[in-house]
């Protein structure tokens, strides 16, 4: 077990008390049998890592590289906990990642990103990740931003996915303002592999949101899916970009997105299926529109404001 | 709808039957305030008060809601976070209550409390489920659009006992219906056609001149008349 503690506890009690006003739990940084690491700006907080993970992390002038593996065999019991931070008003955090997990492991992690006072934050990470034969890797990521809507996020991520391997990925933005998410993932899955991409964000007032994810199924029997969810409200655009190609015999793709608009909210989907080999499969289905008439009056007859119900119809889509 | 007049007294099962396309479900629509469905001419009052003006919501506050012929889907929305909203407006958001509710409607509360009320369900399933939060809600008036459809036969006597636990807790039930078994469970049952209420009376009268006398053209004529 490798622990490190800098006297950085000012820092660490900020980057707490944004992630629990937000709504997260940073009770789990303080947990010996918890994998974890704690990133502000380019400070590493804290870090812990236990059997079966090797975490190598280094400040550098803007953010932190981070390589974490998850070594061969290891199926490791509890979620790998990560948070990166940013507390001043203005900046950039560059977040460099390589996660390896080797053959026949199996890991979870769960990213907490916190911009609490950003008013011209940049967020980029860069991630590089390989999931062998038969490994199981799973990462969700979720964000709690300040209403200024003052933070870029910009997250890029080159995956392979090896044979029978699995990888689920979920970003979810709902709380405070989007500003701006320029998403980028690449997914190249092997045989018998099964990948899973959900993104779930919910814009208001001028937030700007870009997802594009592609999923290349190479392998025979590979398998994807492909999930978004956007909520957009006043002024805010979105566009999604879905793209399936199946390369490989009896590989099966589908691409599902919705979009709910309200106000003067613009909403794009644009879902792309290649398909190269006779016997493989990729389908789609995309819906813009506002939100369900009959819901909302529905949830009306049972007392509620529309603005009510028209919450807890948004929400439930994103939860 | 055209020379629509009727009346639902205090704690009283009133079944409207009639033809399909005969304005029932319009009624119903209307009563409850939904966009689109705005009376022309005329007036609605509830307990002696005009509440043509009121929306949705205003009349909700008021007691009266309404089951849908073919519930909504609600993606995310759990259960018992949707029979809990009905709940809040009879001030009475406990787990017992909710329990009760789906019990009522023959759902096992520890299957169904933590799922999701979406495509996820049957339709049957989720009709039952919108009959839980009505009886949640304790209404004045419950407006129920054919709540036997998507239900099975066999569970029709399961609605019935619903309407009279809702009519024992003192709640006025409208029920738009085509079954006879409903109507026969009622204390007072309406015949529409063509967009006109045509006749009011003993349940059991009116479905049998619904289903032994009544054919189209003789119910436009019998309208006509002005009977």
């Amino acid at each position: 077990m490798d622990v490190i503690k800098l006297d950085v506890s000012d820092e660490f009690e900020a980057m707490e008390g944004a992630l629990e006003l937000a709504g997260g739990d940073a009770s789990v940084f303080k947990m010996p049998h918890v994998s974890s690491l704690v990133v502000s700006g380019n400070r590493i907080l804290s870090a812990n890592q236990t059997e079966g993970i090797v975490l190598e992390k280094r400040s550098t002038g803007s953010g932190v590289d981070i390589e974490l593996t998850i070594k061969k065999g290891y199926k490791i019991p509890d979620p790998v906990h990560l948070c990166f931070g940013f507390l001043p008003k203005e900046g950039l955090q560059q977040i460099n990642v390589s996660m390896v997990a080797e053959e026949d492991s199996s890991v979870q992690l769960v990213a907490h990103c916190t911009f609490p006072n950003s008013e011209h934050v940049i967020h980029k990470m860069d991630a590089s990740i390989v999931v062998h034969k038969n490994a199981f890797l799973k990462y969700d990521e979720t964000h709690f931003h300040g209403e200024q809507g003052g933070v870029e996020v910009i997250p890029k991520a080159k995956v392979v996915v090896m044979e029978g391997g699995r990888y689920f990925t979920g970003l979810t933005l709902i709380s405070g303002r989007v500003g701006l998410l320029d998403l980028d993932y690449d997914v190249e899955a092997g045989k018998d592999s099964v990948c899973e991409l959900n993104t779930k964000v919910h814009g208001k007032g001028t937030d700007n949101i870009k997802i594009r994810e592609r999923i290349s199924l190479i392998g025979e029997n590979a398998r994807s899916v492909t999930k978004s969810r956007v909520a957009i409200a006043d002024n805010a655009v979105a566009e999604f970009t879905g793209i399936t190609e199946g390369h490989a015999p009896h590989a099966f793709g589908h691409v599902d997105c919705v979009e709910v608009i309200q106000g003067n909210a613009v909403a794009c989907a644009i879902p792309i299926v290649k398909v190269d080999n006779p016997l493989a499969k990729v389908t789609h289905e995309a819906a813009i529109g506002s939100v369900d008439k009959k819901e909302v009056e529905t949830l009306m007859a049972r007392g509620l404001e529309e603005s009510e119900a028209v919450d807890i119809i948004v929400k439930g889509m994103l939860m | 709808m055209r020379g629509v007049n009727l009346e639902v007294a205090d704690s009283e099962i009133h079944s409207v039957i009639g033809p399909n396309g005969a304005g029932k479900s319009t009624l119903a629509y209307l009563l409850m305030g939904l966009e689109g469905y705005e009376p022309d001419e005329g007036e609605i009052y509830f307990n002696g008060e005009l509440i043509t003006p009121l929306s949705i919501t205003e009349r909700a506050k008021r007691g009266i809601t309404l089951g849908w012929q073919e519930p909504a889907r609600f993606e995310g929305l759990k259960v018992r976070d949707y029979l809990s909203i009905g709940a809040r407006r009879a001030n009475n958001v406990s787990e017992e209550t909710l329990c009760h509710a789906l019990e009522m409607v023959n759902l096992s509360p520890a299957l169904y409390l933590d799922r999701e009320v979406s495509e996820a369900l049957s339709g049957g399933e989720r009709k039952r489920i919108e009959l839980a939060s009505i009886i949640t809600m304790e209404p004045r008036l419950a407006i129920l659009d054919e709540p036997d459809s998507g239900i099975d036969v066999l569970s029709l006597k399961e609605v019935i006992t619903m309407i009279r636990h809702l009519k024992k807790n003192g709640s006025s039930v409208l029920v738009i219906t085509h079954r006879e078994e409903i109507a026969a469970a009622s204390d007072r049952a309406s015949l529409m056609c063509d967009g006109v209420v045509v006749r009011t009376g003993d349940p059991v009268e009116i479905s049998n001149f619904f289903k032994n006398e009544c054919k189209p053209c003789d119910m436009k004529a019998y309208t006509l008349k002005g009977e």
